[in-house]
């Protein structure tokens, strides 16, 4: 396979220009996705190539504009409306939750609504509480929404374009942290189908489950846990809704032993989700209690010496996982 | 309000081109909404209505005289009293009724009932719950339009309560910004529930608020089908010109309850409610009608009376439907045949 080298944001914004090109009826919508090329660049060049009626810069009013991009989906377009701080989901939340989720159920299945809306999670910027959380539980919380947490650049790519080709309502989480990073991306037409995760590493000792950035984060501490004599299994879900349960409880009933990362909250959180919806399927196989780790039940604080050591890191991982095994 | 001055019916004919078929047919359907009303209060006090259905029973010259003004390929979005407007745009009374009951039969198999009966086929883009949630939908298909380079408009429905949610001015405001070809038509019919609205907004008229977003702002007689007919119209030609959307605010009164549950009396006087019927749009449009020589008695008796008939017909079916399967419940969430 060949590959090229371009960051995350490059790969976002590859995968919007390429479905833009190939299908004239998606278009773009969001808070400064147009001349500036998008706050944190995923948009570069899309407004010179495309004009200011594919990809449109709103007002800041995403409750609206995230209803606007419904009445687009159901009139037949493919709207990708982009919400720039996944904490903004919130300003929004009446039409994703009561409008985008229930129109096509409430209707007896008569709409479709091919209807892709981007946004962020991940901390680690010093942007405080209301830039900084993930908030992909309280969307998987509602039926009737798919729901997309890429790790990778390339999965990023690949998992976008599955994405606005899906004809159902799609929440796309973007990992703030990784944006600027650079990694391999597969040249050439490439998609990546929902629900079926992939297994970074294989291993018997433990199955470590990360969801965005943080199975990266788990890859790596696998890679080292191996030089010490452990194998450890790593798999990013790449979609929590729908979730892919199959090739978690294979893992788990191998290793005995479940790790889930997430760097949601805690509390009802992604990681107490996926360990219960398992837990019939593997009781008699564990070899010990689920663990998790997650950021912790407070706000996201500001100043670095505090906000570290509040969310998943390669450090912690390493350590719960060494707690599980050795004690 | 404006001071408009009621023209002879055959001076508007001559002016919009309506036919005395149009005039006609303009309020059979205004009859078949208030007969539609009539009977979902009957099935309800019978026990045979799930839920709480939200009547349109006062009002019913709005959705007429604005639907009267769009085409097949138009679009509209409805609200939680949205059983007029889905008449108005000429969708089936047995399936409706179905859908009210929560029958098999139903719009909607059952899953939507009397707040959410839509009918994509007919340009029903849902009707919604969330009070001020359609005005931002209506908002996207005028947009989507736009980027088709058509000439559809969408009209978004909406109460006078709904014009304080954030979502009116936030879409509006895109709209007016975008020349969207947008009809956003307010039904001011004085109570959200209980909180009569001018005991929570400044302004008598909802529609100067228009100003604010530099488009037409008109207030019009909500209870004048042809007053309605004609200002949509205005509306309805400069959004198909690209001259972007309007807000018509349509001053009318609900005759009953917030719902079929509620008698509607505690919050307001008898006596407002009674100045109100004397203003019947149906009543007051017959006696026009009739007095201007379009119709007769006896044609408009025999509308009635068929459409009395009709109503018992979609009531009959409904009853007979069957009750959809437990599975059903379990379907539609997503396009693909199992849900996730």
């Amino acid at each position: 396979m060949k590959v090229k080298r371009i960051t995350y944001a490059q790969a976002v914004a590859e995968a919007i220009d390429e479905e833009m090109q190939r299908d004239k009826d998606v278009i773009l919508l969001g808070e400064d996705v147009g001349i500036l090329g998008g706050n944190f660049k995923t948009t570069v060049g899309l407004y010179e190539k495309y004009g200011e009626w594919r990809v449109k810069d709103t007002p800041i009013s995403e409750n609206s504009f995230t209803g606007l991009g419904l009445g687009i989906a159901l009139t037949g377009l493919r709207p990708i409306i982009e919400i720039m701080f996944g904490d903004f989901l919130m300003l929004a939340m009446d039409q994703i939750a009561n409008q985008v989720a229930k129109i096509r159920y409430m209707s007896g299945g008569q709409a479709k609504i091919p209807l892709t809306i981007r946004t962020t999670l991940g901390g680690g910027r010093s942007s405080a509480a209301q830039h900084s959380q993930s908030l992909q539980a309280l969307v998987c919380h509602i039926p009737g929404l798919k729901v997309v947490m890429p790790s990778s650049a390339s999965d990023a790519k690949g998992l976008l374009k599955t994405a606005i080709r899906d004809d159902n309502p799609v929440i796309f989480f973007e990992h703030k942290m990784e944006y600027n990073k650079t990694y391999e991306v597969p040249k050439g037409e490439y998609t990546i189908p929902f629900g079926k995760a992939n297994i970074l590493k294989e291993g018997k000792d433990i199955t470590i489950i990360g969801t965005s950035n943080q199975a990266l984060k788990a890859q790596q501490v696998a890679e080292e846990l191996a030089k010490e004599g452990i194998n450890a299994e790593v798999i990013d879900p790449r979609t929590l809704v729908p979730l892919d349960k199959n090739t978690i409880i294979k893992s788990v009933k191998k290793t005995g032993r479940l790790l889930i990362v997430d760097e949601g909250y805690e509390r009802c959180g992604v990681a107490a989700e996926i360990a219960m919806s398992i837990l019939n399927d593997v009781f008699y196989y564990l070899d010990g209690p689920f663990e998790r780790l997650t950021t912790a039940n407070i706000p996201l604080p500001f100043s670095p010496a505090l906000e570290f050591p509040v969310i998943p890191n390669e450090k912690k991982i390493y350590q719960r996982v060494k707690k599980m095994l050795i004690g | 309000m404006n001071k408009y001055i009621k023209k002879e019916i055959y001076s508007l004919i001559k002016e919009y081109g309506l036919t005395k078929d149009i005039l006609i047919n303009l309020y059979g359907i205004m009859v078949r909404i208030r007969y539609f009303e009539n009977k979902i209060t009957d099935l309800y006090s019978k026990g045979l209505m799930p839920g709480l259905a939200h009547l349109y029973i006062g009002e019913e010259a709005i959705a007429v005289g604005v639907c009267a003004n769009l085409t097949k390929r138009d679009f509209a979005v409805s609200t939680h009293r949205g059983h007029g407007h889905l008449i108005a745009q000429g969708c089936d009374l047995k399936r409706m009724m179905a859908e009210v009951l929560g029958k098999e039969d139903g719009y909607c198999k059952g899953k939507g009932g009397t707040m959410h009966i839509a009918d994509f086929s007919k340009g029903i883009l849902g009707a919604n719950g969330i009070v001020g949630a359609g005005i931002p939908i209506a908002t996207g298909s005028g947009y989507s339009a736009k980027v088709r380079g058509t000439d559809q408009v969408t009209v978004a429905f909406f109460g006078d309560a709904a014009s304080n949610q954030g979502t009116f001015h936030e879409s509006i405001n895109m709209a007016a910004a975008w020349k969207l070809p947008v009809i956003y038509v307010c039904e001011n019919n004085l109570y959200g529930i209980s909180v009569d609205i001018r005991k929570v907004t400044a302004t008598k008229d909802i529609a100067i608020r228009a100003k604010a977003y530099d488009i037409p702002g008109i207030v019009v007689d909500g209870n004048d089908v042809l007053e309605v007919y004609r200002v949509t119209k205005e509306a309805v030609e400069r959004a198909r010109k690209g001259e972007g959307p309007s807000l018509i605010e349509c001053k009318t009164y609900r005759w009953k309850g917030h719902n079929v549950g509620d008698p509607g009396r505690v919050y307001r006087l008898e006596k407002e409610t009674k100045e109100w019927k004397e203003r019947c749009p149906i009543k007051t449009f017959r006696e026009r009608l009739i007095k201007e020589k379009i119709s007769s008695e006896e044609e408009l008796n025999l509308i009635e009376k068929n459409t009395k008939e009709m109503i018992k017909e979609a009531a009959d079916f409904a009853i007979q439907s069957p009750y959809p399967d437990e599975k059903e419940a379990y379907e539609d969430l997503f396009v693909e045949e199992k849900g996730v």
